[in-house]
């Protein structure tokens, strides 16, 4: 009896095995550590929060359960470097498919581009990336692919103060971020997956005053697409040909989810994205 | 300040830490009756309904008409040194360690005649005094005997000064320093000599008004603390609790919802979690190493405050989850306070009214200044009490409450 072919992808699969076991791709890791320590979303204290992460012990090897360690969290959906989807925001709230647990899984790998804002945003903190700045990107990398994970690096991650990561003063936080404009442009003319930072939102620190507020969580999830935040070694990540893995917790209804954001980047490439 | 309290030498390293010994605690239900006067700072007594007689020691029936309907009456305190000695010796460890001890007869105006440990400020028999119920380290009510003038400070006296909780010379831990009332403690244990203090403060990237100028105090060490995070409390715990001599737990979340208007338990849990558990971990984390330094030379571990609020004796249904917390942080504490008096480690709690802050915005004056609470937690300290009712509503709620608790929970309703 005659065997049947490899069904096709087993040797691109094979393929891609050997070339993360060879170093041919290499895997970065794009994730804040989850801990009480990394700074948790502010809100106006009068409204309704979200819990900071919180680690209890539940046994240490002792008389709380004898050869055993282990602990009980508690956290926001929102918290440490996390996931956004659709139904998060009132924009997104009838789509279809909008929740952690039913967002199609194909989704949560894709290619990236990353747009190096890292000399913007330390000289203003408040930068806003337009249109003809992610035009001028393309001009050098070539035009953003669709269904492409468009990942804003600011070096953000690498404030490790975090009175500085959240740079608060009495008229609110200062971060960088899209401008509405920018938002429009990448959902528009571009049909982006989403859109990913360092910052502790995917929105501007300001945007709470934007035209509409929040443009970035307006605009992508109303059109079903989804947000990255908190993340981190953006700076390793080639300005295109990385892709992320960066699926969610399955939670049930779940507008979001903390998660580990790996990139895959053909070593070749890894490095810096300024050119 | 007096000058006869001298800064205590630091301590020899080489010589063992001594263990805290206790007066004698024993008392009988109906002795135990004078402490809940000592408590608030009262020299209560019993006092006959039937034939008006007051009475001293406490008994289970009037001594002249043997009536068993016997009333704690606030006295005036006020009487006169009959006559006075001095212990040299005793069979009381706690007296051993404290030899020679003053003790006077009094005889208080409302004509009973009581032992009474002597300020030594006391003019020689015969002559004027003022007899105050205080709380002794065991937490027992004890009497003393003091100046009639009545400026003399218990915490001035070189023997007595052991019934206070002074912050003289001690270093201090604030647990939240940077809220209104966090700053004003800040404040007020320095200007009441503390050596230093601790100034825990959480969420570095929020800098409220008067904070930076907290910060810039001598004697001020800032430290991160979180009483909703295990790990800061016990990093700190492990990193600085062997020095702190008096805890001031000012921390808490007050959101102003009743029931039925804020859906769901999150703003509840948020309260309970620092108020009702931060209290836990504060306790788990410092309170067994303060319990062995509860004897740690003249300026050991002494005691330990709560900011509480007078919500939670009944409950304030306008602010109905954080009367819970508060309520449920006043039962820690009353475990807390079992725990560490074995120590002589005395936990205070404080019962304020409505502060005046963002949060009791729209309630109507009077209201308590942030500064006020912190004077009542100084005086608390510098006293010897252990429930502080400070301003007019918190005076005003435990009198209703004690009164009539049913009448109160109605009247404090809808």
């Amino acid at each position: 009896m005659k065997h049947s072919d490899p069904a096709p992808g087993t040797e691109i699969l094979a393929g891609f095995t050997t070339a993360l076991a060879t170093g041919a791709i290499r895997i970065i890791d794009l994730t804040q550590t989850l801990g009480p320590d990394f700074p948790s979303i502010v809100m106006p204290p009068e409204i309704g929060q979200s819990r900071a992460f919180r680690m209890e012990e539940i046994s240490r090897y002792d008389e709380r359960g004898g050869a055993w360690y282990w602990n009980n969290l508690s956290f926001g959906e929102h918290t440490g470097t996390h996931f956004d989807a659709p139904i998060h925001w009132v924009s997104g709230r009838d789509l279809p498919n909008s929740s952690t647990d039913t967002i199609p899984v194909a989704d949560f790998i894709a290619p990236a581009v990353v747009i190096d804002c890292s000399r913007e945003s330390a000289a203003d903190a408040d930068f806003l990336l337009t249109p003809d700045l992610i035009k001028a990107w393309e001009s050098v990398h070539g035009k953003i692919p669709p269904r492409c994970w468009v990942l804003m690096r600011t070096d953000w991650s690498k404030k490790t103060d975090p009175a500085a990561y959240q740079n608060f003063d009495e008229v609110g936080q200062h971060t960088p971020g899209p401008d509405p404009d920018a938002v429009r442009f990448l959902l528009n003319e571009r049909d982006v997956l989403g859109f990913g930072t360092e910052t502790i939102g995917t929105d501007a620190g300001q945007a709470a005053h934007f035209l509409p507020p929040y443009p970035c969580h307006y605009y992508m999830h109303g059109a079903g697409r989804y947000g990255l935040q908190c993340l981190t070694n953006l700076d390793l990540l080639p300005p295109t040909g990385s892709s992320l893995i960066a699926p969610p917790l399955k939670i049930q209804q779940g507008s979001g989810s903390p998660l580990r954001v790996l990139a895959l980047v053909p070593s070749s490439q890894a490095g810096a994205s300024r050119p | 300040m007096s000058e006869t309290i001298k800064r205590p030498k630091r301590k020899n390293p080489i010589l063992k830490t001594r263990a805290p010994t206790l007066p004698p605690d024993r008392r009988s239900r109906v002795a135990l009756g004078l402490v809940r006067g000592a408590a608030l700072g009262n020299l209560e007594l019993q006092c006959c309904a039937a034939c008006g007689a007051v009475q001293y020691p406490p008994r289970e029936a009037c001594v002249r008409c043997l009536s068993p309907e016997l009333e704690w009456t606030v006295m005036s305190g006020r009487g006169e040194l009959v006559s006075e000695t001095t212990l040299h010796h005793s069979q009381e460890l706690f007296f051993r360690e404290r030899m020679p001890w003053r003790l006077g007869l009094v005889r208080l105006a409302e004509g009973v005649s009581l032992v009474a440990h002597l300020d030594a400020r006391c003019g020689p028999a015969p002559s004027p005094v003022r007899v105050e119920a205080v709380l002794d380290r065991a937490g027992q009510a004890a009497l003393v005997a003091r100046p009639a003038d009545g400026d003399a400070a218990l915490a001035d006296e070189p023997k007595l000064r052991v019934m206070t909780s002074d912050p003289r010379f001690r270093k201090v831990l604030v647990t939240d320093a940077k809220s209104p009332v966090g700053q004003a403690v800040v404040k007020a244990v320095l200007e009441a000599g503390a050596d230093l203090v601790w100034a825990g403060h959480c969420e570095p990237w929020k800098n409220p008004p008067g904070w930076p100028a907290i910060a810039e105090l001598p004697k001020v060490t800032l430290v991160p603390l979180d009483v909703t995070d295990t790990k800061s409390v016990n990093e700190l715990a492990a990193e600085l609790g062997f020095k702190v001599d008096i805890v001031i737990n000012t921390a808490e979340h007050h959101r102003t919802f009743g029931i039925f208007g804020r859906a769901g338990v999150e703003t509840a849990r948020a309260e309970m979690e620092t108020n009702c558990f931060g209290l836990l971990r504060l306790a788990q984390a410092f309170g067994p190493v303060m319990q062995s330094r509860g004897a740690d030379g003249d300026a050991g571990a002494v005691a330990w405050v709560n900011l509480l609020s007078i919500y939670a004796l009944s409950n304030f249904p306008q602010h109905a989850t954080y009367s819970a917390s508060m309520a449920a942080a006043l039962s820690v504490a009353q475990a807390l306070r079992s725990e560490m008096r074995v120590a002589g480690i005395r936990v205070v709690n404080i019962f304020p009214g409505p502060i005046d802050d963002e949060w009791n915005q729209l309630l109507l004056p009077p209201k308590l200044a942030p500064s006020a609470v912190a004077r009542a937690i100084v005086g608390a300290l510098k006293g010897s009490v252990e429930d502080v009712y400070p301003g007019d509503i918190a005076q005003d709620w435990l009198a209703r409450f004690r009164d009539n608790p049913k009448a109160l929970e109605r009247e404090l309703g809808r």
